[in-house]
């Protein structure tokens, strides 16, 4: 089997086939179902006034990427004017670059990081230990996967396809330190365990890497929303603070970040407010007595700045929320990792074509039944499956779908453009297939219908009755007075 | 930025693709002057209703979302009770009884001399203190979120490495909403130019948790195990309530 | 009068047999009601044309009851979204101009579907985005397209049904039908005046039955995993009877029933709330008489 860190969106059919197998990730999707839903729509009904903020939510990301260079200078010129340092990546190179310029700059040799999305995107642990230098996750989820040496499978669940036994084992493997015999059945003790190993990793740091949930340009502030606190120890006990964001993360004001606070947490993991939401603006200053000396943004590029104005502009208001992963059937059927992206679930599938092109991830955009679920909870209205039909439309339009497919397709719209013809081949074919069906005597099993495998190679294909609704209706029309009229010919 | 110097091309690019794309729909002075009216202007968008109680039900809103977010809340009269609170509080809870308190001129003047089995320390965290004491900025009423800023004499760490985090609120310090809270810190946080941003701003709404293993909550991931909100007397007079509202100038 | 729709236990003859195939008579528009005066076009829908014509029927008797004049126009077919959803914005277009110049002029355009009545009202000016020739014409179809329960309840006013059903039905939600077309209560409306009729509703009505188009034959597995899920929420209500308002959801739900060896019958809602009787989706009508 792929394993996880390994798997890429063009191999998607064949992973999530093989995640529906797997009894261990199922197992622990059902939290997934069971956890998230129920949190997330209990704290809305508590908010009465919560569709109003969407709309609100929505507006301003809008207003600010209409007039996002202005707020992206502003955003630099208070970071710079509280001490900080605003570095401009174009690319997962480039930014990749700059962080280990800041790292060498102090001769880092451990990086600690709170979670973040942007780093995944980029890559940048591998990047960094390659570099020699050594990246230590401190968010639990981001932690065990670290230990697992796999990639996030959802954006603010990172282990969520892990189970506590397979945390334990980790644990052993990784902790050699501790007595064998320990107990590591239940959850207390798990995090108890990670809790005491990081202490150290948080106090010798000599940089802290986070995101950004937002840049706020009134202030030059960026703002992390954790629950752990991992993040706040990350970027107060270093010498360095590294903030690594994607440039459509800015907001104008610290009141317009109030209004996407109570959409996030909300949405997120049904909480009414995260435990720690934290606004840092530049190093520490004279007098402090902790906080990092240095303070530096990393405003990251990676292929956004195209979508202004083109079909997939909206997913730039995108706030990593996650309610579109935890109510898509197609994630929770799958798991994260079968996306083979940093981004899955429905996001995903319109964040990854943007980062990886069409070529690449094609399989994304695809794999949706467009059940609209996603758009529906999105905090921030996001038309999630109209922007994957425009990838489709994309993919249809350079001819990278598959020419089976387009050829099935070419047939049926030529034929339903033209009435008589598309009459023609529905009467002809349903007399075919109800003859059969008669002869059969049952609904359609594996292997009895041509071209039909992908159908009844796990269900039925129920019978037709007969004759087609415009042959009945005209002919219900033309004799009326033959009532009741039977069906077939 | 104006200066003569040019560009580095990483900026010069991103801004050069995001600014041809948007002079294509909109001027750039428009898009300057719609920036410029809405940082200048800091309105606030909508604030739940629950946010906008009076002073009395404030605090009662605040005390009831604190403790639904698994904080826990004690109600003392007087500022002088806050030392007996803390004791009495590390006594109930089999806490070390020392603590590690900012050194804010808001705690310093507390009688803390009077709790004689109580040995506090003032100072930033280290990672061996068991429990801190830190003053509040403000409590925000609709979330049970305390708002606290750093300072000199307000170390960040003090929020995060101990196990326990006691926090000092004065009942006429919680407010309706987070905007309230951003309002008040402008009052508050003023230089001879305007008002200036603290370097830390921390939302803390409740103890530290996580949900990685298995979506089964933990309390006490990196943060502090227990937070515990020592609310000081009453809540201010209704009246005063709406006082003071854009008095402030920007930096 | 209510008409009477025998549910298969006790049906007068199993598929082969001779069944009450009244259900294909073009029904009389009602001399009274909402719909006095108004033409509206049915589109039928293709999945309807081909596999199941009592859903047409059916709709032209409850839209014939609410007092409509229907008319079948001939030369409609698909409404295109195969090649919509597919990304082939031309081929789309080619089907729905055919879907356009048929249903113009109408009152109403009804479907007995979210999905199609979706396509026809959110779907095509989008389709047409930027076509000054056709995108009026296609706006003004989709302000007068709706699915045929909503019409009947939220347009029409009608709340009753003079039908009857003897069993313990449950409701599936499309998907198009509940976030596109945002159609919730108006089937259960009139259900609930169905005599005999109960209604038993899904532990998760909100959720996908994994049909979605071209989606349930391009990713079979997880198509499978969600029908699936479906099918045990479906049984677990204990109902006997699976009813819902779009034939894609239809056919997935009650091939897997039959696959799994369910008994539940599936029905188009529109044939309980019509009274016609026909054997649930999945058996074949009885082969016509000689001489009929």
């Amino acid at each position: 089997m792929t394993s996880a860190a390994q798997m890429t969106p063009r191999g998607f059919k064949k992973q999530a086939s093989a995640a529906l197998e797997d009894v261990s990730l199922q197992r622990a999707l059902g939290n997934v179902r069971d956890g998230f839903i129920a949190k997330r729509s209990k704290a809305v009904a508590k908010l009465p006034e919560f569709d109003d903020l969407r709309d609100q939510a929505r507006e301003i990301k809008d207003h600010v990427i209409e007039n996002l260079d202005v707020y992206l200078e502003r955003f630099e010129q208070n970071v710079v004017m509280q001490g900080g340092t605003v570095h401009w990546a174009a690319d997962t190179k480039a930014a990749q670059e700059a962080v280990l310029t800041i790292c060498r700059l102090v001769g880092a040799r451990t990086v600690t990081k709170g979670k973040s999305m942007i780093g995944e995107e980029i890559h940048v642990n591998p990047f960094l230990e390659e570099n020699g230098i050594e990246p230590v996750e401190t968010d639990l989820g981001e932690y065990i996967i670290q230990l697992r040496e796999e990639p996030p499978s959802h954006i603010i669940a990172p282990a969520i396809h892990v189970n506590k036994e397979q945390v334990a084992d980790a644990f052993l493997e990784h902790h050699t330190d501790l007595p064998r015999d320990r107990n590591l059945t239940d959850n207390a003790a798990l995090l108890a365990e990670a809790r005491a190993k990081l202490r150290d990793r948080f106090l010798e740091a000599d940089v802290g890497i986070t995101g950004a949930n937002f840049l706020i340009a009134e202030t030059g502030s960026t703002v992390i929303v954790t629950n752990e606190g991992n993040g706040d120890l990350t970027q107060t006990l270093p010498r360095i603070h590294i903030v690594l964001a994607s440039i459509e993360k800015v907001v104008p004001t610290l009141e317009d970040a109030s209004t996407l606070f109570r959409v996030l947490a909300r949405s997120a993991t049904g909480q009414e407010m995260s435990v720690y939401t934290t606004v840092s603006t530049g190093p520490r200053r004279p007098g402090d007595l902790d906080g990092p000396e240095q303070f530096h943004v990393v405003l990251v590029d990676n292929g956004r700045s195209k979508l202004i104005g083109s079909d997939w502009q909206d997913i730039l208001r995108c706030i990593r929320c996650g309610a579109c992963l935890n109510h898509c059937p197609v994630y929770s059927a799958v798991g994260g990792h079968a996306y083979g992206s940093t981004y899955p679930g429905p996001m995903g599938k319109v964040l990854t074509p943007v980062i990886m092109g069409i070529k690449e991830a094609g399989q994304l955009p695809n794999a949706s039944s467009f059940c609209g679920r996603c758009e529906e909870v999105c905090p921030m209205h996001i038309p999630l499956p109209k922007m994957m039909r425009h990838w489709r439309e994309e993919e249809f339009n350079r001819g990278l779908s598959p020419r089976l497919g387009r050829w099935a397709l070419g047939f049926w719209s030529r034929a339903a453009g033209m009435p008589w013809l598309y009459r023609l081949g529905a009467r002809m074919s349903i007399a075919w297939m109800s003859r059969k069906a008669r002869k059969l005597g049952r609904p359609f099993g594996a292997g009895q219908l041509p071209l039909a495998g992908g159908w009844t190679g796990h269900r039925d294909f129920p019978a037709p009755q007969g004759i087609t609704f415009q042959s009945a209706w005209r002919k219900a029309k033309r004799e009326p007075s033959r009532r009741p009229l039977g069906p077939g010919r | 930025m104006t200066d003569a110097a040019p560009l580095p091309s990483a900026r010069a690019g991103i801004l050069g693709r995001i600014q041809s794309r948007l002079d294509a729909r909109t001027d750039r002075t428009a898009r300057e002057a719609s920036a410029k009216e809405r940082l200048a202007d800091r309105r606030a968008n909508l604030v739940p209703a629950r946010g906008q109680l009076a002073p009395a039900d404030q605090v009662n809103l605040f005390v009831r979302m604190a403790e639904e977010a698994d904080a826990t809340v004690t109600r003392v009269a007087a500022a002088t009770d806050v030392p007996a609170a803390v004791s009495d509080w590390l006594r109930q809870n089999n806490r070390p009884m020392n603590v590690r308190r900012a050194p804010d001129p808001t705690l310093d003047a507390y009688p803390w001399a009077a709790e004689a089995l109580l040995t506090v320390e003032a100072g930033k965290a280290e990672s061996t203190d068991e429990t801190s004491v830190t003053a509040a900025h403000c409590g925000v009423a609709e979330t049970g979120t305390l708002m606290l800023t750093s300072a000199e004499d307000r170390p960040t760490t003090l929020n995060f490495l101990p196990e326990s985090h006691i926090v000092v609120l004065r009942a006429d310090q919680v407010v309706g909403s987070y905007e309230d809270g951003w309002t008040l810190l402008r009052q508050t946080q003023t230089v001879d130019s305007g008002w200036i941003m603290p370097r830390t701003v921390n939302f803390i709404t409740g103890p530290s948790r996580s949900a990685d293993i298995e979506q089964t909550l933990q309390l006490g991931a990196h943060g502090p195990r227990q937070l515990h909100i020592i609310v000081v007397g009453e809540a201010a007079d209704d009246d005063n309530a709406e006082d003071g509202e854009n008095s402030d100038n920007p930096v | 009068m209510a008409r009477n729709i025998v549910p298969r236990s006790q049906s007068p003859a199993p598929a082969g047999g001779s069944a009450d195939l009244r259900s294909f008579e073009i029904p009389a528009p009602a001399a009274e009601g909402p719909g006095v005066g108004k033409r509206v076009g049915l589109f039928a829908t293709c999945l309807v044309d081909l596999f199941r014509p009592t859903v047409g029927f059916a709709a032209a008797r409850l839209l014939a009851d609410a007092g409509c004049s229907v008319v079948v126009p001939a030369a409609q077919t698909c409404c295109g979204q195969p090649a919509w959803n597919s990304g082939d914005r031309r081929g789309a277009k080619r089907v729905a101009r055919t879907v356009i110049r048929a249903f113009e002029g109408f009152d109403y355009v009804v479907a007995p579907s979210g999905s199609c009545a979706g396509m026809l009202r959110h779907q095509y000016p989008d389709l047409f985005a930027g076509d000054r020739k056709w995108l009026p014409q296609a706006a003004a179809l989709a302000a007068r397209t709706w699915e045929l329960t909503s019409f009947l309840v939220d347009e029409m006013g009608v709340n009753t049904v003079a039908a009857k059903y003897d069993g313990l039905c449950t409701y599936h939600d499309s998907c198009s039908s509940l976030r596109e077309m945002k159609v919730k209560d108006a089937p259960r409306t009139l259900l609930a005046s169905v005599e005999g009729a109960g209604l038993a509703e899904l532990a998760t009505p909100e959720i996908c039955c994994g049909f979605g188009g071209a989606f349930c034959v391009k990713y079979p597995d997880i198509s499978n995993h969600m029908v699936t899920d479906k099918v045990r929420d479906v049984v677990a209500t204990g109902a006997d009877t699976l009813l819902a308002g779009d034939m894609g959801c239809l056919l997935n739900i009650a091939g897997k029933l039959s696959r799994e060896g369910q008994t539940v019958r599936c029905y188009h809602v529109a044939e309980v709330l019509a009274g016609v009787a026909a054997p649930p989706i999945g058996e074949p009508l009885p082969k016509p008489e000689k001489g009929q």
